[in-house]
């Protein structure tokens, strides 16, 4: 994978500390899906370093088809898809996916698991079961570090898929509906965390949700996907807080959304 | 919550006791109805057989030189029938080459193959390995071969974008995550490698549990072929239940469909709690769960 620094800035947002860490994703009039049946064309679309860049669209529109594509597990149909300007061969640990449905390995414990991508990339065991603990704790989970992932719930599977994906400081993280299951508390508190955890990774992030709200929150700019395309990108205005969800300028965004074809 | 272990061990010998009650009644009593039981060995003149075999050197002979076939046979059949089973399923190409011969040299007995051992081995040591192995080996390579079919996709592309290649992925997903399946093909293994084991060496071996069997057989010794039966008996449920026990050991992960989990005393909370109470009230539970679990895993093992 190409690691070449980022010198250039975002168009779009001004990026946090750290963010040159973050890797650049580029689809150039990428035509997305399985052979036999693509789901998306004529992508163009950059996602700046250390951007959070949220996919909303309804079921079946191609939100995971590109999220695959920029994990490297689906080669682009046509056009290219690129991580700082190289093509994308592969899956790279540089990129790591969080998945909707529960990819722990279930004969893993919970430190297991977010121990697994330091062994891949060849941490002493000493230090790989340390930095385990230290992003268990970070998501709230120390005390079930020993369990394994069935004996925990729903949504602490979903911390541990957080800190499994984060544990080998990847420079994006690519989040596939991740907290589509879980009931609107413990979904909003997963929403904090994950913005808690983010801050000072400097990692881009692509998230991909059904919930325009939660899109909302996230991200700092909204991709629309709808009719086979990428129908609109908008920038989020306004600071990333709760309360920002009823300024006018949210709320318009939202309507906009909304009531957009194709949705 | 407790199954009361002491009552079902009770049971089971009961159970053992009852059926050698039976049979001596039966047998003692020389009870010839339409089943014969005249001249049917008592249970007494088996277990007078059996104390003048254990103190002879002969029986230990033939029980470890069968221990030794079936062990070496089926070791043999394990590694073979899962590397098979693994590449049959991973690889088309392997899938192609190998899958007709396998498939047609599948439903043969493996006691059938006596004649191709005797062509091909020097000894009869390695014939009797050869056939034990062959028989354990296709419930093995089958079971392997499905249950690394059937494994959940997201666990190899977890892997993959974790940047792990084909080697991590066989270690840290096709082989743990295939074991529960490929255990179910080492206890049919295991029984089947007893049937052709014994067999084989009732034609062909010179010691052996079903060679002095079957000698006994021919001279007319019948407490001494049932000596026999009652160690290949004992012999076969104490390896299956060996293969059976260091199977729950090595899946010990598996959710269990007899563990509710926390049912109760999840009821006894209250159901509705906030964010943080909620995430709280879920780790109290963990301690009561973990208890539950284990006197569930202690019974599963206790009792075989």
């Amino acid at each position: 994978m190409s690691t070449s620094s980022e010198t250039v800035t975002s168009p779009v947002t001004t990026p946090a500390p750290g963010s040159a860490r973050g890797t650049r994703l580029t689809f150039r009039s990428a035509v997305l899906g399985r052979p036999d049946a693509p789901v998306l064309s004529g992508v163009d679309l950059e996602v700046a370093p250390g951007e959070i860049l949220t996919v909303v669209g309804p079921s079946g529109c191609g939100k995971s088809t590109l999220l695959r594509t920029l994990a490297g597990l689906l080669p682009p149909l046509g056009g290219t898809a690129e991580a700082d300007g190289a093509a994308l061969t592969g899956p790279s640990a540089d990129r790591a996916l969080v998945f909707q449905e529960d990819a722990l390995l279930p004969w893993r414990t919970l430190r297991g698991n977010v121990e697994l991508p330091l062994a891949i990339s060849g941490v002493p065991r000493g230090e790989r079961r340390a930095r385990a603990e230290s992003w268990l704790e970070r998501v709230g989970l120390s005390a079930q570090a020993g369990q394994l992932p069935h004996r925990v719930s729903g949504g602490q599977r979903q911390r541990a898929q957080l800190a499994r994906a984060l544990a080998d400081s990847p420079r994006a993280v690519l989040m596939d509906e991740p907290f589509g299951a879980l009931d609107v508390q413990t979904r909003s508190g997963m929403q904090d965390l994950l913005v808690e955890v983010l801050r000072g990774t400097g990692a881009t992030v692509v998230f991909v949700t059904h919930d325009v709200d939660e899109a909302l929150f996230l991200g700092d700019r909204v991709a629309l996907l709808g009719s086979g395309r990428v129908a609109a990108v908008r920038d989020v205005p306004g600071p990333r807080d709760r309360g920002a969800v009823d300024a006018p300028a949210r709320v318009a965004l939202r309507r906009d959304i909304l009531t957009s074809p194709g949705s | 919550m407790t199954r009361r272990p002491l009552i079902r061990y009770t049971l089971r010998t009961a159970s053992l006791a009852a059926f050698l009650g039976l049979w001596q009644l039966l047998t003692s009593l020389k009870v010839d109805l339409w089943l014969r039981f005249s001249q049917f060995p008592t249970v007494t003149d088996v277990a007078r057989a059996f104390a003048g075999r254990l103190s002879g050197d002969d029986y230990w002979t033939d029980l470890t030189d069968s221990l030794t076939r079936i062990l070496s046979g089926f070791a043999l059949a394990a590694v073979l029938g899962v590397a098979t089973g693994v590449l049959v399923a991973r690889s088309r190409l392997a899938e192609d080459l190998l899958g007709p011969v396998l498939e047609v040299i599948r439903p043969i007995p493996a006691i059938a193959l006596v004649p191709v051992a005797i062509l091909l081995f020097p000894s009869n040591e390695q014939g009797i390995v050869f056939i034990t192995c062959t028989a354990a080996y296709f419930p093995v390579l089958v079971s392997t071969r499905h249950a690394v079919r059937a494994l959940t996709p997201v666990w190899e592309e977890a892997v993959r974008t974790m940047g792990g290649g084909r080697l991590r992925i066989l270690g840290s997903v096709v082989l743990p995550g295939a074991l529960p399946g490929i255990f179910g093909g080492l206890s049919v293994g295991i029984g089947v490698s007893w049937i052709c084991v014994i067999s084989a060496e009732m034609i062909s071996g010179q010691y052996g549990v079903g060679y002095r069997t079957w000698q006994d057989y021919t001279v007319v010794n019948y407490p001494g072929v049932f000596v026999g039966m009652v160690t290949i008996g004992v012999l076969g449920w104490v390896t299956s239940t060996a293969v059976e026990l260091l199977g729950r050991r090595l899946t010990r992960w598996l959710p269990r469909t007899s563990y509710v989990p926390g049912g109760r005393a999840r009821a006894a909370r209250p159901a509705v709690a906030p964010v943080r109470g909620g995430r709280d009230s879920e780790q109290h539970a963990q301690p009561e769960q973990q208890g539950h679990q284990d006197t569930e895993e202690a019974r599963d093992e206790h009792l075989v």
